[in-house]
């Protein structure tokens, strides 16, 4: 858990990139990263997730049947600036791989950190999907992206 | 024709004649001539799979990548619940009880086994450790890894969690876990190449079913196996496709 944690609540609009909305009661709370573990989840084109496995499961707080089918951007906290995930759609629509830290945000309002991989996924030369494989990051990657996340926010 | 097969070397050595004992099965059932050949080094054995030396590999998830998207091999089948898996040890005596116990500079004692030292040098990422602040070094076995954690050579060594697991009681209790992967979908396949492939149907229908008759399931018990699952291209792309995020 993060050391700035606060544990205090409060209700915040997440707009989303195709013009919807919702509110969520966001905690201050860190989740930790499980250790050994890699949170694995796969989305069609359009970011609708397919297919969950265990970790995701467990540590974004949803069930597999409320998590297939939805937005992969359910996950979106809202101290993470759009820019960043205009950074990884640029990246993978050029059909190459993405890495970063991600704040994610769980269905109980708490957050927990993953560095984060896309790949696009290629299937006799057609784009069917994306990959995304989370795994541990540091702490001190935790510190220097809050770091910025905050600044890129606060320029929004 | 005879074709080739050949194992990842990072089997067992105990279930080695379990490999023997399965090509002489499978050259029966397919009534075609089989070679065997096993390798010490992964380096060695890829230079000849990209020789074009091989039809039939019992690979390693690192290697399925290549061979499945540059040789033009299919996987068809994989041994149930076996995962690959990678553990971190370190000396029992020693005080690191955490990953973000180990700091810069710290030693590190892996194989050639690509899977498992991905895999290992990923677990050392949060505690901020990589390939430039860390010492490593190859050494030609597991049994060399715990050698060189039990005299202190290195601070952390890298396993496959099968071949940790395997190791004598008296080598284990010298060490402790300080990580274990759980990743589950990442596993060794039997994959075959293009020269073979008329014969994919009759290798998945002897292989889904050698359980069931008395002399499949003992050469199966020599390689601790204990029936395959079949494995379609989708399944494998999968695989891939998590492989290669693991890749920098």
């Amino acid at each position: 858990m993060s050391e700035q944690d606060t544990g205090e609540v409060r209700n915040v609009e997440i707009k989303y990139f195709d013009g919807t909305a919702r509110t969520a009661a966001i905690t201050d709370r860190e989740v930790p990263y499980p250790d050994g573990k890699l949170i694995v989840s796969r989305t069609d084109p359009q970011g609708i997730i397919t297919h969950a496995n265990q970790a995701f499961i467990d540590m974004s707080g949803y069930s597999e049947e409320e998590l297939i089918g939805i937005n992969h951007y359910i996950l979106r906290h809202p101290d993470m600036p759009a820019i960043a995930f205009k950074g990884l759609w640029d990246t993978i629509d050029q059909g190459t791989k993405w890495n970063g830290y991600v704040k994610n945000l769980r269905k109980d309002g708490a957050y927990y950190w993953v560095k984060a991989t896309v790949i696009p996924n290629i299937r006799n030369g057609k784009l069917v999907g994306y990959t995304s494989v989370r795994r541990k990051p540091s702490r001190s990657k935790i510190e220097e992206s809050e770091a910025l996340y905050k600044t890129l926010l606060a320029e929004e | 024709m005879t074709f080739n097969l050949t194992v990842s070397p990072d089997f067992a050595p105990d279930h080695i004649s379990g490999w023997y004992f399965f090509n002489t099965w499978l050259q029966r059932q397919l009534e075609t001539g089989i070679h065997l050949e096993l390798y010490d080094s992964f380096e060695a054995q890829r230079n000849d799979i990209r020789a074009d030396k091989f039809d039939l590999i019992y690979a390693n998830p690192y290697d399925a990548s290549m061979l499945v998207r540059e040789l033009g091999f299919q996987a068809i089948a994989r041994p149930a619940s076996k995962s690959d898996e990678t553990v971190i040890a370190v000396n029992a005596e020693s005080g690191f009880q955490t990953v973000e116990d180990l700091k810069a500079g710290a030693r590190i004692a892996t194989t050639d086994d690509p899977d498992v030292h991905t895999m290992g040098m990923i677990m050392l990422e949060s505690a901020d450790l990589d390939k430039s602040n860390t010492e490593i070094k190859e050494h030609s076995s597991y049994i060399v890894v715990a050698k060189n954690l039990l005299n202190g050579g290195a601070d952390a060594g890298f396993f496959l969690k099968e071949a940790y697991d395997e190791m004598s009681d008296l080598i284990r209790s010298k060490m402790r876990v300080l990580v274990s992967s759980q990743i589950s979908v990442v596993h060794h396949s039997l994959l075959v190449g293009p020269r073979m492939a008329e014969y994919i149907p009759a290798i998945q229908q002897a292989m889904l079913t050698m359980q069931d008759n008395e002399k499949g399931k003992s050469v199966l018990e020599s390689m601790d196996v204990s029936h395959w699952e079949p494995m379609d291209s989708e399944q494998t792309e999968f695989m891939i496709d998590l492989i290669d995020t693991l890749i920098d």
